[in-house]
């Protein structure tokens, strides 16, 4: 008796919180499928462009298939120029390019903008780092065997270099999670948006601990997946 | 089929430059296994690297079967290099690829087509006695197995010539002489040309048919294998063929020879020979014709390529005249006496 009166009364206050929480479920839902969506087309995005920029910075330094010292050095520059400007004002900086391209500088589309440039230079260098990791002598290896530049890149530079690629990917995707926040803050959508009007705002605790939650998770999904990927890749060569 | 004129390479650094290598010339005849030997920092590594151009030399050319690979546009040298099969001390195998797909590789820089290159790959994998690990990765192969994976890339393309950079330095005794029947028996099969650079003079002496001997950047002495073993000319070969003979220290036993045979006559001598008076019966003749005993000390008997050579310490004891005598019948019968 006591029992079914205890589950009763939990039962009705759960019912009761429910009804007067449930919008945020709602708004949550949504907010974390605009970060999704947001932060992984700029990884790609990123990559597309990031990539390419990595392999031209190795490739060009001096002894490489490439070299070319002028390249190198301009992109070099260009490449840190970008990293040393906070995101927070890159984002600003970048409005009207983005108001170009997309048309508003407010929203999801419009957060892909400032995300996929700011990721750029940083990707260049995560692929640069994983790509000097491969022992030289495989390179002279492939070069000796007659091999031109196109050919030691796509046949030992990226394969030879892929779990570490991979992890930079997981690095990069949880980097932009953290940008894609500050853009929520000047009106990018997401999760930082909802963290930031409700939570900051409005003082509404439970949003802004709900968001921490859904963020920590995310962030651990990626990094598991990064992990699983490249563990997976090592262990077939192995 | 390689023939290499006035070769020089200095690199300029900041402060000074450093003279790799000085004035080296050298002709590789066509079908021979041909050694460099050098202690490191000597300038071989340097040398094979010019072959294929890895390094630009400052000065001189190098002609390999007709062509100036020193004077090649990027793409002809490219496709000259094709030509030019190399395997490594540290094998740089591709982790990323399995046994087959490492040999496939250089097939698809030269753009063999698909099906060529596979019945190409299996050829290899059946020459080199790895048929059962072609889907396996390097990481799973010993060393032995990672250099015969090496041999086959660099005969994938039907090289002309082969170049070892101290392909055999990371492996062990019995898997190097392995390695090294392997390279000798290619080296008969197809009549390839070999040019291998090695700090082991047992590497030398089991395989090759000439050597270079190179210290400080330049050559000291080029000659037939046996002939080097046999009468080295500088110190350097000297030192190297001293590191492989085990040769014995007199200075072990020479304070006690001479009291022990009181009034008898004895000297202590160490006879070398080489060829075919190593299997003569010299020393039991020398014994019964002059009425001397021979005390043997110390022996070593070696074989470079199939003649045999060595030397053995002897203590000499008898008449003053005997012993005489019987060094003088040993130098007539083309022995080399030193007296210790």
């Amino acid at each position: 008796m006591m029992m079914y009166a205890f589950g009763l009364t939990a039962n009705t206050v759960l019912n009761t919180f429910w009804a007067e929480n449930s919008w945020i479920a709602e708004k949550l839902l949504t907010a974390t499928w605009e970060t999704m969506y947001m932060v992984l087309i700029s990884t790609a995005l990123s990559y597309l462009l990031g990539l390419p920029l990595g392999v031209i910075l190795v490739t060009t330094e001096a002894g490489h298939v490439l070299e070319n010292k002028w390249v190198n050095y301009i992109l070099g520059v260009i490449v840190n120029a970008t990293r040393s400007i906070p995101f927070i004002i890159f984002l600003i900086l970048v409005i009207p390019f983005t108001r170009l391209v997309v048309g508003t500088p407010i929203g999801t589309v419009a957060s892909m903008v400032p995300l996929t440039l700011a990721a750029i230079p940083f990707v260049a260098r995560m692929v640069e780092t994983s790509l000097k990791e491969i022992h030289w002598g495989l390179i002279e290896a492939a070069v000796s065997m007659g091999a031109n530049a196109w050919q030691v890149i796509s046949k030992v530079l990226i394969p030879e270099a892929m779990p570490s690629i991979i992890l930079g990917v997981a690095i990069t995707t949880i980097n932009l999670v953290g940008y894609s926040a500050m853009a929520g803050i000047v009106g990018g959508g997401g999760l930082g948006t909802l963290a930031y009007y409700y939570g900051y705002q409005r003082y509404e605790d439970l949003i802004m601990w709900a968001t921490v939650i859904v963020l920590i998770l995310f962030v651990q999904c990626i990094q598991i997946a990064g992990d699983g990927m490249a563990a997976r890749i090592i262990n077939k060569r192995r | 089929m390689i023939e290499i004129k006035n070769l020089a390479k200095i690199y300029h650094t900041a402060h000074q430059d450093i003279v790799a290598l000085d004035d080296v010339s050298l002709s590789i005849n066509r079908g021979e296994i041909f050694g460099i030997i050098g202690l490191s920092g000597a300038g071989k590594s340097t040398l094979i690297r010019c072959i294929n151009m890895l390094e630009k030399p400052t000065q001189g050319s190098i002609i390999v079967d007709g062509q100036d690979i020193t004077a090649l546009k990027q793409k002809e040298l490219r496709a000259a290099r094709q030509k030019i099969g190399i395997i490594f001390q540290q094998f740089n195998l591709l982790s990323s690829r399995t046994v087959f797909d490492n040999i496939m590789f250089p097939l698809e820089i030269a753009q063999v087509p698909a099906k060529a290159a596979r019945d190409r790959v299996n050829q290899l994998l059946e020459m080199v006695g790895l048929v059962d690990k072609a889907k396996v990765y390097p990481d799973q192969l010993s060393g032995g197995q990672k250099q015969r994976v090496g041999i086959a890339r660099a005969l994938a393309n039907d090289p002309k010539i082969l170049l070892s950079d101290e392909a055999t330095s990371a492996l062990d005794p019995q898997t190097t002489r392995s390695i090294l029947k392997l390279l000798k028996d290619i080296n008969q099969q197809l009549n390839l040309t070999i040019l291998l650079i090695t700090h082991d003079m047992n590497v030398i002496k089991q395989i090759c048919d000439r050597v270079a001997v190179i210290n400080n950047s330049r050559i000291e002495e080029v000659g037939d294998v046996l002939s080097i073993f046999s009468n080295p000319g500088t110190p350097t070969s000297q030192s190297f063929i001293k590191a492989i003979i085990n040769k014995d220290d007199p200075e072990e036993y020479k304070h006690d020879l001479l009291k022990e045979h009181g009034s008898k006559f004895s000297k202590l001598i160490r006879v070398s020979f080489i060829g075919a008076s190593a299997g003569d019966p010299i020393i039991s003749a020398m014994i019964k014709r002059f009425d001397v005993d021979a005390n043997i000390l110390h022996g070593n008997i070696d074989r470079v390529k199939d003649v045999p050579f060595g030397h053995l310490t002897l203590e000499l004891i008898g008449s003053r005249e005997g012993v005489h005598q019987s060094m003088q019948f040993l130098q007539n019968n083309g022995l080399d006496i030193e007296v210790l």
